[in-house]
C-alpha cells in the first residue's frame, strides 16, 4: 500500500470540505479522483501534500505516518504533488526550473561559492527529465515564454526529477487545448509503469483511459470506489455526478 | 560579473572601480581632505545596502529595518571604547557577533509573517532597539558616545589614518561584491530566487525555504554589521539617531536606485544618492524638496534603477554591432 487514508476531516467555517473520507491507493497503476466542481479535490491534494492541516483524519505513506510531516519533509520522503494552476518559476529557463527540482534530491543546498550553470551533472540530470516529457528542445527557453501545455509538461518534468514514489496530479490537463491533452494522456501513460499515480482530473475521457482504480469525491465525502467499469455502472456515481 | 569592458556597462563600472582605487591619491593631491570623507561614508553606506539588496533583491525580503545592523556595529565599537577596550578585533566579533545574532532571533519571529506584515515587524525590531539605546543613560541615552580613538589592528592596520580606513572599507566591499556575485549563482542563490518567486512551489520541491530565508537574512543582517563597524569608527561617533527608521528608509532608497537585484547596483544607487544630497544642499535650503522629486521620477520613470538603463544601452550596444 502506498497510501492510506483515514477519517480525514477539514472544515472551512460552515463548509466541510473533507467529511471522512477514508482512501487507500495501491502501489503501482493510476488511482483517479473524480468529482463535480467544488467537491472537495484541491483540498485533499492539498492535505496529501502538506499546504493544509486536517482538522482530524490520519495519513500514513509508504508505512510511515505523515500527518504531522512538512510539505518539504515530504516531497523528500517521495510524494510529490503537481499545481492545478501552473506553479512555476516563471524568470528562470525551463532547464534552470528543472535543476531546482533536481538540485532539491542532492542533499542541502547551502553551497555558496560554485556556479550552478558550470555543473554538468546536474544539467544532465535535469535534461533527462525534460526529454522524458518531450521538453528537451525548448531547454533554453524561458518558462514564461512556452505555451500553456508546454507549461504543465514542465510541470510534470519538475515533479518527475525529484524520483517520486506516488505523484499527486491536480488537474493536469486543466486549460488544455485537445491536443495537448492528448499528448498529456500518452505521457501519463509512459509514466504509470514507473510510479504510482494518484490523479484529481475533470476530463472523464482522460480518467477512463489512465485509470485502474477510481474514488468519485462527492461534496467532501468519497461515495464509491472501484474499477473504471465499475464506476461507469455505479447507479449512486451516476446520480450525483455524471447527471445521466 | 563586469561583463564585457567595452559594453556601456562594463566602461561605467569599471571606470567606477577604477576612480575608487586612485580616488584618495587624487584628492591628497587636491588637498580636499571633504570628498575622501564623503567617499568614505559612500563606500561604508554601499556595504549596508550589498547587505539590503541581498534580502530584499534575491530573497524577496523587503526589511524597513536593517538600519538596526547599523547601530549595532556602530554600538560595538563604542560601547568598549568606552570602557577603554580599543581592541579592533574585539570590536569585529562583536559587530559581527551581535548583528548575526539580533538577525537571528528577529528573523526567526519575522519570517513567519509575510508582505506588509514583514515590512511593519522589521521596523518594529528596529524601533524596539532604538528606544533601547535612548533609554541608556550610561551610553550618553539620545545624545550618543563620542569615540576617541579608532579601532585598533595591533601594527597590522592603522584605520586612524583615513586612507588606510578608506582603502580598508573599499577592500570589503569588492569582497562582498564578489561574494555575492558568487552566492546568487551558486545553488544556495538558486533556491533563494525561486522561493523569492514562488514559495510555494519551493516547498512541494522539497525546499525547507523558512531555514534558506533565515539563512539569508542572518547573513545580511551580519554584513550590515560590519558596515555598522566601519560607520561606527568613521564617524568617531554613536547615537541611537543612526538606527533612525528613516535611514532605514535611506538605504532602501539607495538600493532602489542602483537596481534592486542587480549585484553592482548598490555602488551606483549609493554613489548617486549621496552625491546628490551633498550637492543639491550645497545650492539652496531647500534641497529636499528638490530631492524628493527627484527621487520619485528615477522610481517612477526608472525602471530597474541605473543598473536597468545601463543594462537597456548594453542591448541596444549590442544590436549596434
Amino acid at each position: 500500500m502506498m497510501l492510506e487514508v483515514k477519517g480525514l476531516h477539514k472544515q472551512f467555517g460552515g463548509i466541510h470540505a473533507s467529511r471522512d473520507i477514508n482512501l487507500v491507493v495501491e502501489k503501482h497503476g493510476v488511482h483517479a479522483i473524480i468529482g463535480p466542481n467544488g467537491a472537495g479535490k484541491t483540498t485533499l491534494i492539498a492535505q496529501l501534500s502538506g499546504a493544509l492541516k486536517p482538522d482530524a483524519g490520519r495519513l500514513r505513506f509508504d508505512n510511515t505516518d505523515i500527518t504531522h510531516m512538512s510539505r518539504h519533509r515530504r516531497a523528500h520522503a517521495g510524494l510529490v504533488r503537481s499545481f492545478q494552476i501552473t506553479s512555476i518559476i516563471l524568470p528562470m529557463s525551463v532547464l534552470e526550473n528543472v535543476m531546482l527540482a533536481v538540485q532539491s534530491t542532492e542533499g542541502h543546498s547551502y553551497r555558496f561559492w560554485a556556479p550552478v550553470s558550470q555543473d554538468a551533472e546536474l544539467k544532465e540530470k535535469a535534461m533527462q527529465s525534460l526529454s522524458e516529457v518531450g521538453l528537451g528542445n525548448r531547454a533554453d527557453q524561458m518558462a514564461g515564454e512556452i505555451s500553456h501545455g508546454e507549461q504543465r509538461q514542465l510541470e510534470i518534468a519538475m515533479a518527475l526529477a525529484l524520483k517520486p514514489k506516488l505523484l499527486l496530479l491536480d488537474e493536469p490537463m486543466a486549460g488544455m487545448s485537445k491536443e495537448e491533452s492528448a499528448n498529456m494522456i500518452e505521457l501519463l501513460k509512459q509514466l504509470k509503469g514507473e510510479t504510482t499515480i494518484l490523479l484529481v482530473e475533470h476530463d472523464m475521457d482522460a480518467v477512463f483511459s489512465l485509470a485502474d482504480t477510481t474514488s468519485v469525491l462527492v461534496n467532501g465525502h468519497i461515495i464509491a470506489t472501484g474499477s473504471t467499469d465499475e464506476i461507469r455502472n455505479n447507479a449512486e456515481v451516476q446520480k450525483a455526478y455524471l447527471g445521466d | 560579473m563586469i561583463g564585457t569592458l567595452s559594453k556601456p556597462s562594463g566602461l561605467v563600472y569599471s571606470t567606477v572601480i577604477v576612480l575608487l582605487l586612485i580616488a584618495p591619491v587624487v584628492i591628497s593631491l587636491m588637498e580636499h581632505s571633504f570628498y575622501l570623507d564623503l567617499l568614505t561614508r559612500i563606500l561604508i553606506l554601499t556595504i549596508a545596502v550589498v547587505s539590503l539588496n541581498l534580502i530584499v533583491g534575491y530573497g524577496g525580503m523587503i526589511s524597513l529595518g536593517h538600519a538596526a545592523y547599523l547601530g549595532i556595529g556602530a554600538y560595538s565599537v563604542g560601547i568598549p571604547s568606552y570602557y577603554e577596550v580599543f581592541n579592533g578585533y574585539i570590536h569585529l566579533g562583536l559587530a559581527i557577533g551581535g548583528s548575526a545574532l539580533f538577525a537571528l532571533v528577529t528573523g526567526i519571529i519575522c519570517l513567519r509573517t509575510r508582505g506588509l506584515y514583514f515590512i511593519l515587524i522589521t521596523l518594529a525590531f528596529t524601533q524596539m532597539l532604538y528606544y533601547t539605546f535612548v533609554s541608556i543613560e550610561e551610553y550618553g541615552a539620545d545624545d550618543g558616545l563620542v569615540i576617541y580613538q579608532r579601532s585598533e589592528f595591533g601594527g597590522l592596520l592603522d584605520i586612524e589614518n583615513a586612507n588606510t580606513l578608506y582603502y580598508a572599507v573599499l577592500v570589503v566591499l569588492l569582497l562582498s561584491l564578489y561574494l555575492m556575485h558568487r552566492l546568487i549563482h551558486a545553488r544556495y542563490g538558486k533556491v533563494l530566487f525561486g522561493s523569492k518567486h514562488n514559495d510555494e512551489r519551493m516547498q512541494s520541491l522539497g525546499y525547507n525555504t523558512y531555514q534558506y530565508k533565515l539563512s539569508c537574512y542572518v547573513i545580511s543582517g551580519t554584513l550590515c554589521g560590519i558596515a555598522g563597524f566601519f560607520l561606527g569608527n568613521f564617524t568617531n561617533y554613536i547615537s541611537p539617531e543612526m538606527m533612525d527608521w528613516t535611514h532605514s528608509g535611506e538605504l532602501i532608497f539607495m538600493m532602489v536606485i542602483g537596481g534592486t537585484g542587480a549585484v553592482l547596483g548598490p555602488v551606483l544607487g549609493t554613489a548617486t544618492f549621496l552625491f546628490l544630497e551633498e550637492f543639491l544642499s550645497s545650492i539652496t535650503v531647500y534641497w529636499h524638496l528638490i530631492f524628493g522629486l527627484l527621487l520619485i521620477a528615477l522610481v517612477m520613470f526608472g525602471k530597474g534603477g541605473l543598473h536597468g538603463l545601463l543594462s537597456r544601452m548594453d542591448r541596444r550596444w549590442e544590436k549596434s554591432q
